[in-house]
């Protein structure tokens, strides 16, 4: 009987064996693919345990944490939702995040492995890190002064800090307010429907996703192309252009809005906006030059973050030479967000030399230590600086005597380029109205802001002086906010 | 043990230690390790130590002194592990179920398990202190059993509780019979096989290399075997059903040791459980979700019970993620009763896990030392079955859970929310601590002149 009992021993010493086994299977082995399983909350649950790191601007926090009480506990709130959406974007529990939320999300959540000073520590006792803070590079005056200048109407605003890269402004009108879909439930989806819906488009970016045909602010990139290619030596010469001019191999004749433009000089043509004058002096740039002065501004480049993607401004690689006409001067297939626009400025306005733009200066862990630093750092050369000097005074007459004179701001020499696309088949769409601009206040060393306004606005007349009517009073508030702003 | 005089040389080997002292020490430890979950349950969820936390220990502590005292005077010779080990585990799934509570405010089961386990308590000390010997229960061998058939037919008069006619409601409490019956029948069959092995073992025909035991001999144990198995199959308790089967062949092959009956036993239980599984929904059901957990995942109809088990388990990895810190609230329906386990693994992590695996396998294995030294058939069996109960139903329970097996309504033993086990291990332990004791009392001294000691006169029928 001894025996019997030995060898039944064993038995359950095999099935606890076999239970061991298994639990090790399922606890080590398979632990990780069980962690990760779509169905398991745990996640979920633990990336809203916490309060979620702060959006900072200047010196405030932009955003909050409500306690929900719910399984997942804290959900995202926002101050001034619809000022900074553009730049936030959404923290929503069913939505998933966009832009800085998105970006910055393994900080903010307290999941970055930078967070912790000792990460296997960590692993072993399981703790997590609370929520860290984004700061980012915007103005809040500026932001304000942009948003209010919009005034809810359909538009978008992007400034620039020439001399870094630094965005000070990032707004899109109409906005909306993010706080809306942070939880769960039947209210999210609701607001979700409605803001998707919203023929409005309120949570489309402008500054940085929407796509504009930028006009006649274009012209500013086909003169640094004329004047890098030497197709202009002297800025002051007559261009031997026709008025009216015919398009290349058509029999299409191109109008100006303006006057004096038959064979005017390249300091007169950008004054006043002449379609004649830069339509000719693409041509004579040619495709490939006109693609590799575009290039050097930020044109078809898909990959550009700043940290969040931005959509890709279009100069088609592919034309006729009457197309070519027409793109240089912001028209047919060219397209450009607004954040572009105002990377044309910023480059005029700090010498050609382009700096990366960006929106997180830095990010940090929840008392304030540093994690990551932004450092500026150049874009690319967009022009030689002569070059940029030239545009730069081509420029400021435009604010002086030009069609931007509405932008002068005393005390402070401003530099700008009015725009009017238009848009639609048929040109039945209401115009863009466009200013792009720079400042730089009196004794300064260097500019303070590149601006770039766009207003999508019925009410606009077709011509120039729309979008110096229009956009460029925005673009003095945010210049005269970014003037104000410095120490 | 006094150490003897010269004159009367009584062999040295026989004076095993009483190690009443290591009991209470271990019986401390224990104490301090539920109070130290209670109190670390506490800091975890709310930052705070309960503010009962003393007055608990207390109760605890005086449930603990009791019991130790009730065995150090009425079996002073009992195995020191096995009190220690029952309060440990017993307090352990205390904490766990008050850790659940605390996540589900609705619904509290901590205070009604915690008078369960008193009672449970109550019922060891009543054990020990009424039977003085373990052979008297040999007299009981058909009234257990008749006792156990009732048992376990009383809940086919009562309304199904999730699927399964296993509970009888009173006063609004609900008691398991069959959790009780499964003592009994352990009873039953060590009296029987204990008085029959012989005649099991070695007489009857022999058919090719099957030596089967004439009708007589066999017909009864295997009829009440086929009636009890039938019953629970009726009553859709399928757990309950495959530990009296795994316990059924355990005794009868420690007490003939024929390996063939082994074979035979488990071509049956499969070919049963073969058949149950496909004609069963309730069964099959079981079944296709121990073969793929996370159909339902697939099926985009969420986590099914044993998936979310697993994923619980699987969140506790290694080292845990500390008690009270879990989520094995998401399991949802019996979470604290037959998915105890996933909370233990997922907040004591592997090591946790095998810690309290090591503490059931350490009671099994103190149940068959007990039943190895003991010299009379009746008691080794006894034995033998009852630690083969703790021993099957941990492995199916846990398992099940853990998806080794296909998941079968159980509860784990001493932690599960659920009175009768409570009640029912607690009983267990008092037959092993009674079992154990007179497996390590000395023998009487032998009388000079007598040559050799009379052969005990075992039980009843021979």
């Amino acid at each position: 009987m001894i025996r019997y009992i030995r060898r039944a021993a064993a038995f359950c010493l095999v099935l606890l064996v076999a239970l061991l086994v298994n639990a090790a299977r399922v606890q080590v082995f398979e632990a990780d693919a069980l962690d990760n399983n779509p169905a398991n909350r745990r996640l979920a649950i633990a990336r809203y345990h916490q309060p979620r790191g702060a959006i900072v601007v200047g010196k405030e926090s932009v955003t909050g944490s409500r306690d929900s009480g719910q399984q997942l506990r804290y959900e995202r709130t926002y101050k001034n939702g619809p000022l900074y959406a553009p730049v936030t974007g959404y923290a929503s529990q069913t939505y998933g995040t966009t832009f800085v939320e998105n970006a910055e999300d393994g900080v903010l959540s307290g999941t970055s492995s930078l967070l912790s000073v000792f990460p296997l520590w960590n692993d072993v006792t399981r703790g997590r890190h609370s929520g860290g803070r984004a700061v980012t590079t915007i103005k809040a005056s500026m932001q304000r002064a942009a948003y209010d200048g919009l005034g809810g109407k359909k538009g978008a605003v992007a400034a620039i800090e020439p001399a870094t890269g630094k965005i000070l402004a990032l707004v899109s009108s109409p906005s909306y307010e993010p706080g809306v879909l942070s939880g769960t439930g039947r209210a999210v989806a609701g607001a979700w429907a409605r803001l998707t819906s919203d023929p409005n488009q309120p949570m489309l970016n402008r500054a940085i996703r929407g796509t504009y045909p930028p006009g006649s602010a274009f012209k500013i990139v086909t003169a640094a192309a004329a004047l890098d290619a030497g197709a202009v030596t002297d800025v002051d010469a007559a261009t031997d252009t026709p008025d009216p001019y015919v398009l290349p191999n058509t029999s299409t004749t191109l109008p100006n809005e303006a006057s004096g433009c038959g064979n005017a000089s390249l300091a007169y043509a950008v004054n006043v906006s002449c379609n004649t004058v830069m339509a000719q002096l693409g041509v004579k740039v040619g495709l490939r030059g006109m693609l590799d002065a575009v290039r050097k501004f930020g044109f078809n480049d898909t990959k550009l973050r700043i940290p969040s993607g931005v959509a890709k401004s279009n100069f088609d690689t592919r034309m006729s030479p009457d197309q070519l006409a027409l793109s240089s001067i912001g028209q047919f297939d060219t397209t450009a967000t607004p954040l572009q626009m105002a990377m044309v400025s910023a480059a005029v306005a700090n010498g050609g030399d382009l700096k990366y733009p960006y929106l997180v200066d830095r990010t940090t862990t929840s008392r304030g230590s540093t994690v990551s630093t932004t450092v500026p750092r150049t874009y690319q050369r967009a022009m030689n600086p002569a070059t940029a000097m030239r545009l730069q005074q081509m420029m400021v007459d435009v604010v002086r005597t030009g069609t931007g004179t509405s932008a002068a701001i005393p005390g402070a020499t401003v530099g700008g380029k009015t725009g009017t696309a238009q848009n639609g088949i048929g040109n039945i769409g209401s115009p863009y109205a466009w200013f792009i601009s720079w400042a730089q206040a009196d004794g300064a060393v260097r500019p303070a802001v590149a601006v770039a306004v766009v207003v999508e606005d019925a009410s606009a007349k077709r011509g120039d002086i729309s979008g110096g009517g229009d956009a460029a009073p925005i673009a003095k508030a945010v210049m005269e906010a970014a003037l104000a702003d410095k120490p | 043990m006094t150490a003897p005089s010269a004159a009367d040389a009584s062999p040295p080997e026989l004076g095993l230690p009483k190690r009443r002292g290591v009991e209470l020490s271990l019986l401390i430890g224990a104490v301090l390790v539920v109070v130290l979950g209670y109190v670390n349950v506490g800091l975890a969820r709310t930052g705070t130590i309960p503010h009962d936390a003393t007055r608990y220990g207390a109760g605890l502590g005086l449930l603990a002194l009791l019991s130790h005292l009730v065995v150090r005077f009425r079996a002073p010779y009992a195995d020191p592990l096995l009190l220690p080990i029952a309060m440990l585990l017993n307090g352990l799934g205390l904490v766990l179920i008050y850790r659940l509570d605390l996540a589900t405010p609705g619904s509290r089961a901590a205070p009604a398990q915690l008078v369960w386990s008193t009672l449970g308590v109550g019922l060891f000390l009543v054990v020990v202190l009424v039977l003085r010997d373990h052979r008297v229960l040999q007299r009981y061998a058909y009234l257990s059993m008749a006792a156990a058939l009732v048992l376990m037919l009383v809940p086919i008069l009562f309304p199904p509780i999730n699927g399964a006619k296993i509970w009888i409601r009173a006063a609004g409490y609900s008691f398991q019979p069959a959790e009780l019956a499964k003592i009994l029948l352990a009873l039953f069959f060590a009296a029987y096989l204990a008085a029959n092995r012989n005649a099991l073992a070695y007489t009857g025909r022999r058919i090719w290399r099957l030596q089967l035991p004439t009708g007589r001999v066999l017909g009864p144990i295997v009829a009440i075997w086929l009636l009890s198995v039938g019953v629970l199959v009726l009553e859709r308790d399928l757990g309950t059903s495959l530990l009296f089967f795994g316990l059924f062949v355990v005794m009868l092959y420690v007490a003939t040791g024929r390996t063939g009956w082994i074979a035979v036993g488990l071509l049956l239980a499969s070919a049963g459980a073969a058949a149950v599984a496909l004609f069963e929904p309730h069964v099959h059901a079981r079944v296709t979700d121990w073969l793929n957990p996370y159909a339902t995942i697939e099926a985009g109809l969420g986590p099914s019970q044993l998936a979310q088990s697993l994923f619980a388990f699987a969140a506790g990895g290694t080292l845990g993620a500390g008690l009270g810190l879990g989520h094995s609230v998401l399991i949802g329906f019996a979470a604290k009763s037959d998915f105890i386990l996933a909370t233990a693994g997922e907040e004591l992590g592997l090591s946790g896990l095998t810690a309290i695996f090591l503490l059931y396998a350490l009671l099994v294995a103190r149940g068959y030392r007990a039943g190895l030294c003991l010299q009379s058939p009746f008691g080794r069996l006894l034995a033998i079955g009852l630690a083969s109960i703790l021993a099957l139903q941990v492995f199916v329970i846990a398992g099940g859970v853990t998806g080794l097996i296909p998941l079968t309504g159980m509860a784990m033993p001493f932690m599960a929310q659920g009175g009768s086990s409570v009640v029912t291990n607690w009983i267990i332990v008092a037959l092993l601590i009674r079992i154990s004791d007179s497996a390590r009392r000395p023998l009487p001294a032998v009388e000079p002149g007598v040559i050799a000691r009379p052969e005990p006169v075992e039980g009843t029928a021979r």
